[in-house]
């Protein structure tokens, strides 16, 4: 293992421990979380609805909630350097003042990728996830190997997703709890001078901003599409 | 001009193409609806089941919603789309509630209840309801 991984490592593990309590904290639902179990408890008590075929109708569709809000956010921090340095520095407020996007709740950070370091986020003890801007999580993101294997061999991990970085590159992975999710700002590609936030968003991929993957370039696009 | 019947024994993918046909404004592209929020996703499921169990028609659905979407216009929600489904499951409460489903003190009972539930779950733990959490 290099230093790089072992520092990043210990990042995680310095995190872990200043968070740590969050994990222990109990559970909250919001009110209209509250009104949509309360009313599917009733109906199901009623014998109109039973979670399996709710489950099978929310399976079908769940891949479908995406990761749009989050594609947005990333390429207008790409072409607005105000808006970069104001999403560094609180998130879910830079976020927040964009408008056509949902509202996210606080404790959102945003991890920059630079050619010295790449993050990755995962969380260690369960699945939280950055929903209002990356859409329902990946199978692979609440997997126990994931979990586990993300902070011991994040560079193992990312081969895995077809990533390769420079030796130089610092690995750096970040633990998510309930309130403090992450979302990674990719590097933006090269080649994409003087494109729209529209057709930048479009390079925006959400393991990108979960940091297993990297944003598409401009000539991947185009074999893609 | 397409005859909509109530959705008895319909599959789910059919009942929901046939919501989409009725109820334009619901957020989509080419594939089908798009969520924001597991919720809302969970919210439209209940729907189509109701629907598919003959509750209402979706042209009776239609109705209530836009109701609600107008109350809500009228009380200065700007509408931009981000609140569709908060519109949405308003309206699916006031149906269950006139269909005789589910009364408003009902749903409150429960929803006390899950508060409960949720209280005592320690984090990353699926929060059940059980008996106890009504009685608190």
């Amino acid at each position: 293992m290099s230093i790089n991984e072992e520092r990043g490592q210990n990042d995680l593990t310095e995190h872990s421990h200043n968070h740590s309590h969050e994990h222990g904290e109990m559970s909250e639902l919001s009110d209209t979380e509250l009104r949509v179990r309360s009313l599917e408890t009733v109906l199901a008590e009623k014998g109109y609805v039973d979670s399996a075929a709710l489950d099978a109708i929310v399976e079908a569709y769940e891949t479908r909630i995406g990761p749009q809000n989050g594609q947005r956010v990333i390429a207008r921090a790409w072409v607005d350097l105000d808006f970069r340095s104001k999403l560094l520095e609180d998130a879910s407020t830079a976020v927040n003042t964009m408008g056509n996007v949902s509202p996210v709740g606080s404790h959102l950070i945003a991890v920059e990728n630079t050619p010295k370091r790449h993050n990755m986020v995962v969380c260690t003890l369960c699945s939280c996830y950055p929903w209002e801007v990356l859409g329902l999580p990946p199978t692979w993101y609440k997997s126990a190997p994931y979990r586990s294997r993300a902070v011991l061999e994040p560079r193992a991990v990312l081969a895995e997703f077809g990533v390769t970085l420079p030796d130089q590159t610092e690995v750096r992975v970040w633990d998510s709890t309930a309130e403090t999710r992450y979302i990674v700002l990719p590097m933006r590609p090269a080649g994409t001078e003087g494109w729209s936030e529209e057709q930048l968003a479009a390079l925006v991929t959400r393991n990108s901003m979960i940091g297993t993957g990297l944003a598409q370039r401009p000539d991947e696009k185009t074999e893609g599409s | 001009m397409k005859h909509y019947e109530i959705g008895r024994g319909m599959s789910a993918e059919d009942a929901a193409t046939e919501a989409l046909d009725t109820i334009p404004e619901i957020p989509q592209d080419n594939d089908g609806p798009v969520f924001r929020e597991p919720w809302e996703a969970q919210a439209f499921a209940m729907t189509l089941r109701l629907y598919q169990q003959g509750l209402f028609t979706w042209p009776e659905w239609a109705e209530v919603l836009a109701a609600e979407i107008k109350r809500a216009q009228e009380d200065g929600d700007p509408d931009i789309g981000d609140t569709y489904y908060h519109h949405w499951l308003n309206a699916l409460e006031s149906l269950v509630n006139e269909k005789g489903v589910a009364d408003t003190e009902t749903l409150d009972r429960y929803q006390t209840a899950w508060r409960h539930a949720a209280e005592r779950t320690p984090h990353g733990a699926p929060i059940e309801l059980e008996n106890r959490d009504f009685s608190d």
